[in-house]
């Protein structure tokens, strides 16, 4: 540490050439705080304990299709399983298709087995008591600022009602909190009653979209799903149990390979960077020969060189890359709101600072290592008579 | 205070200067290119800059790894912002390509896509019968009622995971109302079996596809016996008997669309008033080639911005890139250039070689990202969750357009880093460079 003026003074002996490569670097690091969020939320994201305990399962046909309400009386019988609960989709826009509210109809064992939304029990009883009752994220609440007590009309994209009319009336009844650990977008969540929604719908009698289950261990979640799905072989209406895990990434999958599309552009960004720093050191190195030679004479050993020249460029990797980091993780929630929620923005966590980090001091090492083996290998009178 | 009013001037010159540029139309720019090889080949003042071009151009071999930076710095820029818009322009193109203005497509009110609509009989009936729409030898209206349901599928890059798939059940008026729809291979499927026609797309992109496979669907057995062509989204679809598809899937006699054959496009208002004012029928009318524009509208802009704001981002990177290793090259320099200058070459020449020579490696760089994208990306599959829930396949196309996009990109970025530094190697004062080492 008592060298860091030394090294401090280096970097910024030329103030220019540092400032440029700083900004290059910042960029750099900008993408890959924005992106490396991207890439993690739509590949290893969803990988919580709480998607390992619960099964989703959904119609082995497609998951538009539905599936009888009778089964969940005979999935809960099944040793293992917890709870049952089940929800439809229910496609609801407020006012303007443009306006799209994340509606499902959901039972009361949904409610029981879900462990990421926070409710009160007179919620949870307001809610079983008013037929038209509804439950909202408070992300939602607040983006058309809705209170309990609210009469909200939802026009369903999906299903009319009995008498032919799209629009459904809603009496909000509770405004939850999600959990920290909860997933991206809980807390704009709209929660209807199943019952509601079946007695009234035009089409679709006595069916949920799909089933969640929680199973009492893990371990077991292989099997307890290999039980759920024997129990409609070979009927009209078979199913397809996975872990709520592997469902999210099946469904993230969709969408398209975005975790390749954002490796390879970091890959391009990344590589450039090194070409780029990687040339500025060894600049920087070739103008300070006889100042290295210099610190030699005065006693600073073949490795010291080597480390000092190694630490100057992974300082400027550090300062660049945190920077760039920091703009990102400012950046990315105001660019989700500013587009309009056309583009959603994982907020940068704990894990992604590390891996930037990793990478910081990676690619400092990288592009540090061949012009610090030059200083190490400098011979001092050489390098003094400037040879 | 002088120093600083220069800068804000340059700055200035150059926000005006970029935003000419992006307007620029490409004979603008070869205009400009020609002018530019006239003025060098032609005056005095264009060969002085050619000859201290020639000797700026000559060392570029002494500092390969600065040069490098500039043209892989810039190429990056290129590929990656290419590459992005090239997929939201495959995919637009696919959507935009659907469709045509003389057919019309008529939704259950407010549904927005065809997997939200449902029709009866009765109201299919009542669309068939409405004015302007095509008859056959027949005097039976060319409409085709289509129910579409999703099917669980899996790609052929990722075998454990299903996607959805839309399954069209259509009948014989499917292909009379789109003219462009082929079967390239096989034979179209038969009324009333449980046999497949799969588009051309959707068998390169899925498994298990091939002629003769069989596929279970609803809990059925069906086969593939052939496979069509359209060049639009249909390909990514896979069409069966509209009876068998609904009673597979438990569908009754309802349908979701009707898509009809109208006379002429001029026709469409008098349709869609026809419809509208039907006191029996809630329905949305569009032509197709509207329905399916408005399908990619929001996915394909949301590519293009993100396209844009990530080739932005890396254009900084890279402008810095390059105005590092310009500035190095001209400090080396900066004695030759002064000499230049006592002798009586004035300041315009060595601005000039400078900023070409740093356009050049631009161009250089923009050339390869461009390159390597084509050869990389052009036609390459991909699909994407549409509108009915289900997969749309398309390809990424790297038109000549976004080639273009590109070179500018690379030509901008390749302007703003050798325009500050060429100003300072003709600004600095003669005495003052002569005696630096």
């Amino acid at each position: 540490m008592k060298y860091f003026h030394l090294i401090w003074a280096a970097l910024f002996r030329r103030k220019t050439r540092t400032m440029f490569t700083l900004i290059s670097i910042i960029a750099a690091f900008l993408l890959f705080g924005l992106l490396n969020a991207v890439r993690v939320a739509f590949t290893s994201g969803s990988d919580t304990l709480a998607g390992n305990e619960r099964l989703v399962v959904a119609s082995r046909f497609s998951i538009m299709t539905g599936l009888p309400q009778s089964l969940q009386a005979r999935i809960a019988a099944i040793p293992g399983v917890e709870a049952v609960g089940h929800q439809n989709w229910f496609g609801g826009v407020y006012q303007d298709p443009k306006n799209f509210v994340f509606s499902f109809a959901v039972d009361q064992g949904y409610l029981d087995l879900t462990s990421d939304i926070v409710l009160t029990p007179e919620q949870r009883q307001a809610f079983a008591a008013t037929r038209d009752g509804a439950l909202i994220g408070e992300a939602l609440a607040a983006k058309y600022h809705w209170k309990v007590g609210d009469k909200i009309p939802l026009q369903s994209q999906i299903f009319p009602q009995k008498n032919g009319d799209k629009t459904w009336p809603f009496e909000i009844v509770g405004i939850f909190k999600t959990t920290k650990d909860a997933p991206d977008g809980r807390d704009q969540m709209f929660f209807l009653n199943w019952k509601y929604f079946d007695e009234a719908n035009m089409y679709s009698q006595h069916s949920v979209g799909w089933y969640v289950v929680k199973v009492s261990d893990p371990g077991n979640a292989d099997k307890v799903a290999q039980a759920i799905d024997a129990l409609s072989a070979n009927s009209d209406h078979e199913t397809k149990t996975q872990t709520a895990n592997a469902f999210n990434a099946s469904f993230a999958k969709q969408i398209g390979n975005i975790g390749l599309i954002v490796e390879a552009i970091m890959a391009a960004v990344f590589f450039t960077l090194i070409l780029l720093t990687g040339n500025t050191m060894a600049q920087a190195v070739r103008e300070r020969i006889p100042e290295l030679a210099v610190l030699k004479t005065l006693g600073f050993s073949n490795r010291g060189v080597l480390a000092l020249v190694l630490a100057e460029a992974t300082v400027l990797l550090l300062l660049g890359g945190v920077i760039g980091m920091a703009i990102a993780s400012v950046l990315a929630p105001a660019l989700s709101k500013g587009s309009g929620g056309m583009i959603r923005l994982p907020p940068i966590g704990a894990g992604n600072w590390v891996e930037g980090l990793v990478l910081m001091i990676l690619i400092g090492i990288i592009v540090g290592v061949l012009p610090a083996l030059r200083g190490m290998r400098l011979k001092i009178v050489d390098a003094l008579a400037g040879r | 205070m002088k120093k600083f009013l220069f800068g804000l001037g340059m700055t200035a010159v150059v926000i005006a200067w970029l935003v000419v540029w992006t307007a620029l139309p490409w004979f603008a720019v070869l205009v400009l290119a020609v002018a530019l090889v006239l003025w060098l080949l032609l005056t005095r003042g264009g060969r002085r800059t050619l000859s201290v071009t020639r000797v700026g151009l000559s060392t570029l071999t002494q500092r390969l790894g600065s040069t490098a930076v500039i043209v892989v710095g810039i190429a990056g820029v290129v590929a990656v912002l290419v590459a992005l818009l090239a997929m939201g322009e495959g995919l637009s193109t696919t959507l935009r390509q659907t469709g045509s203005d003389d057919t019309a497509i008529v939704l259950r009110g407010g549904s927005g896509a065809e997997s939200n609509s449902v029709l009866t009989r009765d109201e299919i009936d009542a669309i068939e019968g409405a004015p302007g729409i095509v008859r056959d030898a027949q005097g039976k209206p060319v409409a085709s009622a289509e129910l579409v349901v999703v099917a669980n599928v899996p790609k052929k890059s990722d075998p454990k995971n299903d996607t959805n798939v839309s399954i069209r059940g259509v009948g014989d008026e499917a292909w009379s109302v789109r003219p462009n729809v082929k079967i390239v291979a096989g034979r179209k499927f038969q009324t009333g079996l449980r046999e497949l026609d799969v588009g051309a797309n959707a068998q390169r992109q899925f498994a298990g596809l091939d002629l003769g496979n069989q596929l279970k669907l609803g809990g059925q057995d069906w086969t593939v016996v052939g496979v069509f062509a359209s060049g639009d989204s249909y390909e990514s679809e896979l069409w069966g008997d509209a009876k068998s598809v609904a009673s597979a899937y438990r569908r009754g006699n309802s349908a979701e669309s009707v898509i009809a054959r109208l006379s002429s496009p001029s026709v469409f208002d008098q349709f869609k008033a026809a419809l509208t004012s039907d006191p029996r029928l809630k329905v949305d009318v569009s032509t197709t080639h509207e329905y399916f524009s408005k399908q990619s509208e929001g996915l394909s802009k949301v590519i293009r911005i993100v396209g844009i704001t990530i080739g932005l981002i890396m254009a900084i990177g890279a402008i810095f890139g390059a105005l590092n290793t310009m500035y190095a090259a001209v400090s080396t320099r900066t004695r030759e250039i002064a000499t230049l200058r006592a002798i009586g070459f004035r300041g315009l020449p060595v601005v000039v070689s400078v900023l070409i020579e740093t356009m050049l490696l631009a161009l250089l760089g923009g050339i390869v990202g461009a390159a390597i994208v084509w050869l990389l990306f052009n036609g390459y599959t991909a699909s994407t969750l549409g509108s009915n829930f289900s997969q749309v396949v398309f390809q990424f196309q790297v038109t000549p357009a976004l080639l273009w996009t590109g070179i500018k990109w690379a030509l901008a970025i390749g302007f703003i880093g050798g325009l500050f530094p060429a100003m300072r190697a003709a600004r600095l004062p003669v005495t003052t460079a002569l005696r630096e080492q």
